[in-house]
């Protein structure tokens, strides 16, 4: 998916992939355990359960209780995958996470669905803007924002392969469709989107296809935009950084998390570290959005292709 | 190293008790840091579970599968594991008097992977016992006959996250899982009664679906009676709660919150290693 001007299509939310993946790799590895905190119905992860009874546990509104018993089940042998919203599982199952996953270096997968704020209408409690931020602060853990249903699909794999602690953010809203089916993925390994040499824009989740649309619209303005697909954000993939470093020499990061601790940070401490070039952020910034629909919060809080070829304008002003 | 016997009399039980008492002050005041208190307090039940033949485990194969699991929740008494776990044979005593010294096995609280025996990594208080609804959904699942001891302190108990894992256990009705109180009464602040009270702390249990048993908590042979006794139960878990003095065996340490988590000094440790080894 390289060409200038490609039509995405809306595919499956990146939740509806995860709990397709968890039952295929379910089948295969009776290892898998799956557990939800009473919202298996919007993580999906009753694909699993309603044909794994016996392997699933809906342990109820119990977060902390979740992420201990699934340190338990790990040092046990099995892979406990655990899902919640993203906002509940990082932020109440923290400690836990820190002493019985993190810690301990367990198999354990942790599932964070409706992450960022496309959520919507159900407003910023369950909006989570600051679980990258909490996760990459968990030594060990992988750290991943795929960005559609079939790197969603690869990443459950990948995770349920790793040895070692993972946790993924799904996503609440009908994704669209970037990769092909059956894309090559690996933890720490960017996938280029699309090539170009003027500007690089690195992004996860739904801002990989915002930034494909930006690149469309920069092509028609003459500036070829090369763009990343930065699924894991720990580790950073800091070879491709480095890459398109010398080859662009300006970038803008794109996520759905707030400016703090997010890929945008990850970007930057990488680029210091090699090659430095000027940066522009796509972000929600220091602060909270509220309820809405997802489309109309995106625009509001200034996480779309619009707001991505503006900073690409920005920091082509700064190269 | 103490190797467990068959036959093991009471005497004898209490008799490694005040060994392991010995390790935990002489740690500590080497350490000149650590938590004699809660360590003193919880030493008898340790003694029980280790050395009167309940717990099924092997010091040459600490991660042997069908192993029974023990964890401690409260992790500021390991020094009183760490030094049942030397005389059981997983490690070597004289390891233990590198307690909480840079590049030791012996850390301040207990770490999973690091220390051979020790199940979980434990010190942010309440996590445990979730710890232990795992170790036992695991063994249902796999069909394993092992059993799953968790001791957590009566301060513990004020932590939420208990309640879930007692919630579920309960539910689930987890058989092979027993939990010990080591009520000593006090927690850092002061006295627990005064700070947050459990009280009724059976009923409390009991209504959440577990079977409880009262015991006095350094009575070595009778908390062995009530952990055979658990292990019997294999419908509901079980709460044992054992009545125990913070600081036992130490006088001027008993019921002296001062000592919580305070080391004794150079006069001090005389003191109680006369009173332990009398």
């Amino acid at each position: 998916m390289t060409t200038t001007g490609t039509t995405l299509t809306l595919g499956k939310a990146t939740r509806e992939a995860y709990g397709e993946a968890l039952l295929e790799v379910g089948t295969e590895n009776k290892n898998i355990i799956v557990i939800d905190a009473d919202l298996a119905k919007s993580t999906f992860s009753w694909t699993f359960g309603k044909v794994f009874p016996e392997r699933f546990f809906n342990i109820g509104i119990q977060e902390a209780n979740m992420v201990g018993i699934a340190s338990g089940l790990a040092s046990c042998g099995k892979i406990p995958f655990i899902s919640s919203f993203a906002a509940f599982i990082l932020c109440k199952g923290f400690d836990q996470l820190r002493m019985g996953a993190a810690y301990p270096k367990l198999n354990v997968k942790v599932a964070g669905s409706h992450g960022g704020i496309s959520i919507g209408e159900d407003g910023v409690s369950q909006q989570s803007v600051e679980d990258v931020a909490l996760a990459c602060a968990l030594p060990g853990f992988i750290v991943c924002i795929p960005s559609d249903e079939h790197t969603m699909h690869a990443a459950v794999r990948a995770a349920a392969e790793h040895e070692g602690p993972v946790y993924l953010r799904l996503g609440r809203p009908k994704t669209y469709v970037v990769h092909e089916a059956g894309v090559h993925f690996e933890f720490g390994r960017s996938i280029q989107v699309r090539d170009g040499h003027d500007l690089t824009i690195v992004a996860n989740g739904l801002l990989v296809a915002q930034a494909l649309m930006a690149a469309d619209t920069l092509a028609k303005k003459g500036v070829e935009a090369r763009v990343i697909d930065m699924h894991t954000i720990k580790p950073i993939d800091a070879a491709a950084l480095e890459r398109a470093s010398h080859e662009t020499g300006a970038f803008v990061v794109a996520e759905e998390h707030m400016h703090h601790g997010g890929l945008g940070s990850a970007v930057a401490q990488a680029l210091v570290a090699g090659t430095p070039a000027p940066v522009e952020y796509v972000d929600l910034g220091d602060r909270y959005a509220e309820s809405g629909k997802p489309d109309d919060l995106l625009e509001k809080y200034g996480m779309t292709a619009k707001n991505i070829v503006s900073a690409a304008e920005r920091v082509l002003a700064r190269k | 190293m103490v190797a467990a016997s068959p036959t093991i009399s009471t005497a004898e039980l209490a008799h490694i008790a005040q060994k392991l008492r010995v390790h935990v002050v002489k740690m500590i005041a080497a350490a000149n840091s650590g938590h004699p208190g809660g360590s003193l307090s919880a030493v008898d039940i340790i003694t029980a579970l280790y050395f009167g033949r309940v717990l099924k485990h092997d010091p040459k194969n600490p991660t042997w599968p069908d192993r029974d699991r023990f964890i401690l929740s409260k992790g500021h008494g390991v020094p009183a594991l760490y030094a049942a776990l030397a005389e059981a044979g997983y490690f070597p005593v004289s390891e233990l008097m590198t307690l909480r010294q840079v590049n030791s096995r012996m850390q301040g609280h207990p770490v999973q992977g690091l220390t051979p025996g020790i199940e979980a990594s434990t010190g942010s208080l309440g996590q445990g016992l979730s710890v232990g609804v795992g170790h036992a959904l695991a063994a249902r699942l796999d069909g394993k006959t092992f059993r799953t001891y968790v001791l957590l302190g009566d301060g513990e108990c004020q932590e939420g996250q208990v309640w879930e894992a007692a919630m579920t256990a309960g539910n689930y009705e987890l058989g092979s899982l027993t939990a010990i109180v080591d009520s000593n009464r006090y927690q850092l602040d002061g006295a627990v009664e005064d700070i947050n009270s459990l009280t009724p702390l059976d009923a409390k249990f009991e209504s959440f679906g577990w079977r409880v048993i009262q015991v006095d908590g350094h009575d070595v042979g009778a908390v062995r009676v009530a952990l055979h006794q658990a292990r019997e139960s294999h419908d509901v878990p079980v709460c044992i709660i054992a009545h125990t003095v913070k600081g036992k065996g130490v006088t001027y340490m008993e019921n002296n919150n001062d000592f919580h988590g305070k080391s004794p000094n150079a006069d001090q440790l005389q003191v109680a290693l006369s009173q332990l080894t009398d």
